[in-house]
């Protein structure tokens, strides 16, 4: 992932026969599909649908027991991705580094691979905190933070990287519908401005047919429809229906 | 177990492997180091000053009664430097900085900060395992010289204090470094360089293979500090056995 001179084109993203199981329980039960260069992607799914199982293999931080994720047709496990392609994922909770103030979170790729001096490192960390509305927080612990304000100093670390796919877990999960909308205007602005490959797992609807280029709907490890958001509505299996249009009545 | 003995061995080659960085981690080193010193060098010197005095309390007036006041001084100085010392402190330091170590790793795994970590290519044991290993390998040691150092005062302290031993503080001093040699005090150094690495790996591993919530984070912290006693003593007889040599 290092690399930060190399061009900002979005990476395309090919899933093949993915499977993966836990303890004797298939989570992933043979996913195909595939992420064009530059297009925001969202899949959507109830909660324990193997969504987020998916996206840690994606990125690289869970092995498939069969199947292959393809990153610009090269495997993600091979070190040349790794080193040549950037990417970067905003974790449901944020992942933020509690020992570290939200300047050295959001600056932490820069120092930790020394890619640029502290001076313009912290010249970066205050650009990429106003894109996210946060100026001015450098010196905040995350444990100062809401919820939503700790998922956008997330989105400003993913910045940072330059990346070229980026992978949002549940990005408007605990948020309250405005900061729902900040994340979901971010998304697009990154796609408008730097080209970059998104992934979305979510289960908020708004946010997926807000959002997303194409949509894939996962249920028990296995896809049920991928298409354009209007294709996706128009879709008569039951199950996506029944998720699609799930409502609270007769409270 | 075996799975974990094989892991931990994993672990500890991959630190190996990673300490051409440790200049690149200087800081984190001295974090590290600060905070193991800090947190410790107080209980240090209490627990050494009276485990010194507690041997010299039970020795002293059994030797003296026999006629073998010149022995007090070397035979605590030994004890001290070749066993106390080393054992006590590194125990102590796994209940203090080892528990300190799996909590705040294990707390970063369940969290998904180290997960965080890996996926800005930031690889977790240049991280988190090298700064904590290398600064307790050096932190460790150094304590030890300290308490023995301590320790003696203590036990010559006792032993001029109790009138049933009643033995001068240069009496003391110039028995104990009669029989008391550089080599000795080596041996404990030594012996604690190791127990630093066995502490530092435990710790580092249990935090790293934490999983749960904070119910998995206390059981990772218990099984450091469990794990890292039982192999203290038991290693500690090993290199007792082969010094001894």
């Amino acid at each position: 992932m290092n690399g930060q001179s190399a061009n900002q084109r979005g990476v395309s993203v090919q899933v093949r026969g993915l499977r993966k199981s836990f303890n004797g329980q298939e989570v992933l039960k043979g996913l195909d599909f595939e992420v064009k260069s530059g297009e925001v992607f969202v899949i959507m799914g109830p909660s324990g649908s193997g969504k987020s199982v998916l996206l840690k293999h994606v990125i690289g931080l869970e092995m498939p027991d069969a199947g292959e994720i393809l990153i610009e047709g090269k495997p993600i496990q091979g070190p040349e991705v790794m080193n040549k392609y950037r990417l970067a994922m905003v974790f449901q909770s944020g992942a933020l580094l509690n020992s570290l103030t939200v300047g050295e979170n959001v600056g932490l790729y820069l120092a930790e691979h020394r890619l640029k001096p502290p001076e313009e490192i912290g010249r970066i960390v205050a650009e990429k905190l106003e894109v996210v509305d946060l100026k001015g927080s450098e010196n905040k612990m995350p444990n100062e933070l809401s919820g939503g304000m700790k998922k956008r100093v997330a989105i400003a670390r993913a910045l940072v990287i330059e990346p070229q796919l980026i992978l949002y877990d549940e990005p408007t999960s605990e948020l309250d519908p405005l900061s729902a909308v900040v994340i979901a205007e971010e998304i697009l602005r990154l796609k408008e401005r730097i080209h970059v490959t998104s992934l979305v797992v979510s289960h908020d609807r708004d946010l997926a047919f807000g959002v997303a280029d194409r949509i894939a709907v996962i249920n028990d490890g296995r896809i049920l429809a991928i298409g354009t958001p209007d294709e996706v509505k128009r879709k008569p299996d039951p199950l996506i229906q029944k998720f699609l249009n799930a409502e609270m009545k007769h409270l | 177990m075996f799975q974990n003995i094989g892991e931990m061995v994993v672990l500890f080659w991959q630190t190996l492997l990673s300490l051409p960085l440790t200049f690149r981690q200087r800081l984190k080193v001295f974090d590290q180091f600060f905070e193991i010193g800090n947190a410790s060098l107080l209980m240090v010197c209490i627990l050494s000053f009276f485990i010194g005095g507690v041997i010299t309390l039970h020795t002293g007036p059994l030797l003296v009664e026999r006629g073998l006041a010149n022995a007090v001084g070397g035979l605590v100085g030994i004890a001290i430097c070749k066993e106390l010392a080393p054992v006590m402190m590194s125990i102590l330091i796994a209940g203090r900085i080892g528990s300190a170590m799996a909590a705040e790793i294990g707390s970063m795994q369940v969290y998904q900060e180290i997960d965080a970590l890996r996926t800005m290519n930031i690889n977790p044991i240049h991280y988190l395992v090298l700064p904590r290993l290398v600064a307790i390998a050096i932190a460790l040691p150094l304590l030890v010289i300290f308490a023995i150092l301590v320790g003696w005062l203590g036990g010559a302290f006792v032993s001029v204090a109790n009138k049933r031993i009643d033995i001068a503080f240069v009496a003391f001093f110039s028995t104990l470094r009669d029989v008391v040699q550089i080599k000795d005090v080596a041996n404990g150094v030594f012996k604690s360089f190791i127990f630093a690495l066995v502490i530092g790996v435990v710790s580092c591993h249990q935090g790293l293979i934490t999983r749960g919530g904070p119910r998995g984070i206390g059981r990772s912290v218990t099984k450091a500090v469990v794990n890292s006693i039982i192999l203290i003593v038991v290693l500690d007889y090993i290199l007792t056995r082969m010094l001894l040599k």
